[in-house]
């Protein structure tokens, strides 16, 4: 519901923007048998409200169900295919990333000296600039999607391991007491006290790094020349975009609605699981 | 009646703890020396930082003494916690929200490897024991603190331990709570035939439960008397309007006044954690 009225308000305001300083409207109405034409020319000037720079919603939407090219599907198709190959990749890299993530919160929860001495570098990790690490990895894996798989997993393993770390330390200390009392083994502690605690805050990480994985995805096909994925379409429209604005905008809408798709499918994953919790419930001591 | 036996279940014979923390060293008990028999119920007491949660940690094996002896069921307190000859229960109940009330109790057993019916049976048994025997599937949210304290009780009992460490379970309810709690433990005491060491702050309460009240003085913590009490079980709220209980108050009190020094040095913070984790 918010979302809808999020959603509505931006529509409305880009449409005024184009109103108050976009190009001129031409009006041809007919009216109780009379033609009327009028032109209504905007008070300002805005660059940016040029139907080049802001297509007109109505004719994004238009150029949703029309070909890109000639003699090619049309643009919604060509999108929904693109958008499931970067899909496929983002799911790929997110269960790789969210796998090492929580791995390396294991261990770095359990050797503290190991937290130490990595975390600077984990923290490192995440500055270097993934467009150009990304050929590099195509370059060594020459394993084709898969390659984009790795680098969307590597934006996607640094908030697992973060909310991970947090989650698995949140513990009671008198609750691991409890399970020394019990003379249970460090695998039953993680198990059947570790984790639990640690899933309100792992859900938090991964719906980071759902959103992440789909950015790392697109992200880590552009430089890669992996066709196929939304990344070449914004890649190949952003080239050609005079002849089509609007299709890079739907191209835009279209990754927007994937990232947001991928928070929606972990958030019913975390609702399915943790239903039963009370709200609110990492913010617990 | 609980039968005291005259056989030692818990003994300490010279012990200290020191708590290294840096430049900062802290002597949190010296020479401890305390038989508790089987069977009796003991309060610890003293003020602040007399050591007497210290004192039931290294009694649990979740701290390790710097010297001394201390023998739990005539085995060393690391065999009796391997053994599961103790239950423990600590100020805040520690239950898991992700599990319901009744597999809550079961963890230990779980842990223990006994079978689910088994399981279930003894869950049942120990929740119908703390009077809690119609909420087993609530969550732990659901219940009031005194509840989950019960709750707790049970688990610390799931597995029919002969002695019972608790650390001021009852220090976070309110005084009607608390004085329910206190009689319902007695039942319990009564029922399960267990040794209870019992750490509190409240001197009425040690006065209440116990047949010996242990009272420790601080810095360093040490055993500065013990004293008797020898008020007839079973005791209930006509027992708190004798005037022997109130005697017994004052004697504990004027002990306990007469230990504390005034002591403008603030040692280091005390660390509980088990040293194991």
């Amino acid at each position: 519901m918010p979302l809808l009225l999020l959603l509505t308000s931006l529509a409305f305001v880009y449409e005024l923007i184009k109103f108050i300083g976009g190009p001129a409207i031409s009006i041809d109405v007919s009216l109780f048998g009379l033609d009327i034409h009028t032109i209504w020319r905007p008070p300002l000037k805005f660059r940016l409200a040029s139907d080049l720079s802001m297509p007109h919603l109505w004719d994004i939407i238009e150029a949703f169900g029309k070909p890109a090219r000639r003699g090619g599907p049309i643009l919604l198709n060509e999108l929904s295919v693109a958008a499931l190959f970067t899909f496929r990749e983002a799911f790929v890299g997110f269960i790789l990333g969210a796998l090492m993530g929580l791995i390396l919160a294991i261990l770095l929860v359990h050797f503290s000296l190991l937290e130490r001495a990595l975390m600077p570098y984990v923290i490192a990790s995440q500055t270097v600039p993934l467009i150009a690490v990304a050929p590099m990895i195509v370059i060594w894996l020459r394993a084709g999607w898969i390659s984009v798989s790795i680098i969307s997993a590597y934006l996607t393993f640094f908030p697992v391991t973060i909310a991970g770390l947090r989650g698995l330390k949140s513990v009671h200390p008198d609750a691991i007491d409890l399970m020394v009392s019990y003379a249970a083994t460090t695998r039953q502690v993680l198990f059947m006290v570790r984790f639990p605690s640690a899933a309100p805050y792992l859900f938090n990480g991964f719906k980071l790094a759902a959103s992440l994985s789909v950015i790392g995805a697109i992200v880590g096909e552009l430089p890669s020349g992996i066709s196929g994925g939304l990344g070449t379409v914004i890649l190949n429209f952003n080239q050609y975009y005079i002849s089509g604005p609007e299709r890079l905008w739907a191209a835009m809408i279209a990754a927007g609605v994937l990232g947001i798709a991928s928070y929606l499918l972990v958030h019913l994953a975390e609702f399915l699981l943790l239903r039963t919790q009370p709200r609110g419930a990492e913010v617990k001591s | 009646m609980v039968k005291v036996k005259n056989e030692v279940k818990v003994a300490l014979r010279g012990v200290s703890k020191i708590f290294d923390s840096g430049s900062i060293s802290t002597k949190a008990l010296e020479d401890i020396n305390l038989e508790i028999n089987s069977g009796e119920f003991i309060s610890l007491i003293g003020p602040s930082g007399c050591g007497k949660s210290t004192l039931l940690r290294l009694i649990g094996d979740l701290l390790q003494p710097s010297s001394g002896e201390i023998q739990v069921n005539g085995k060393s307190p690391k065999r009796a916690r391997l053994d599961r000859d103790y239950g423990i229960v600590f100020q805040s109940p520690v239950l898991f929200d992700w599990r319901k009330v009744e597999s809550n109790v079961t963890l230990p057993l779980e842990i223990l490897n006994i079978k689910p019916e088994k399981r279930r049976e003894l869950a049942r048994k120990m929740l119908a024991l703390v009077e809690l025997d119609k909420f087993e599937n609530h969550y732990p949210w659901q219940l009031s603190g005194g509840m989950q304290q019960r709750v707790a009780i049970a688990r610390a009992l799931a597995f029919e331990p002969s002695i019972l460490l608790m650390d001021e379970p009852f220090g976070a309810l309110d005084e009607m709570t608390r004085e329910r709690m206190n009689a319902l433990l007695l039942q319990i005491w009564e029922k399960t035939q267990t040794t209870i060491i019992f750490v509190t702050h409240s001197i009425p309460e040690a006065v209440f439960l116990a047949n010996r009240v242990v009272i420790m003085s601080p810095r360093p913590g040490r055993v500065s008397e013990i004293v008797t009490v020898d008020l007839p079980y079973p005791r209930d709220e006509d027992t708190r309007e004798l005037e022997q209980y109130f005697e017994l108050i004052t004697q504990v009190r004027e002990f306990i006044r007469s230990t504390e020094t005034v002591n403008f040095s603030v040692p280091g913070e005390i660390q509980w954690q088990s040293e194991k984790a």
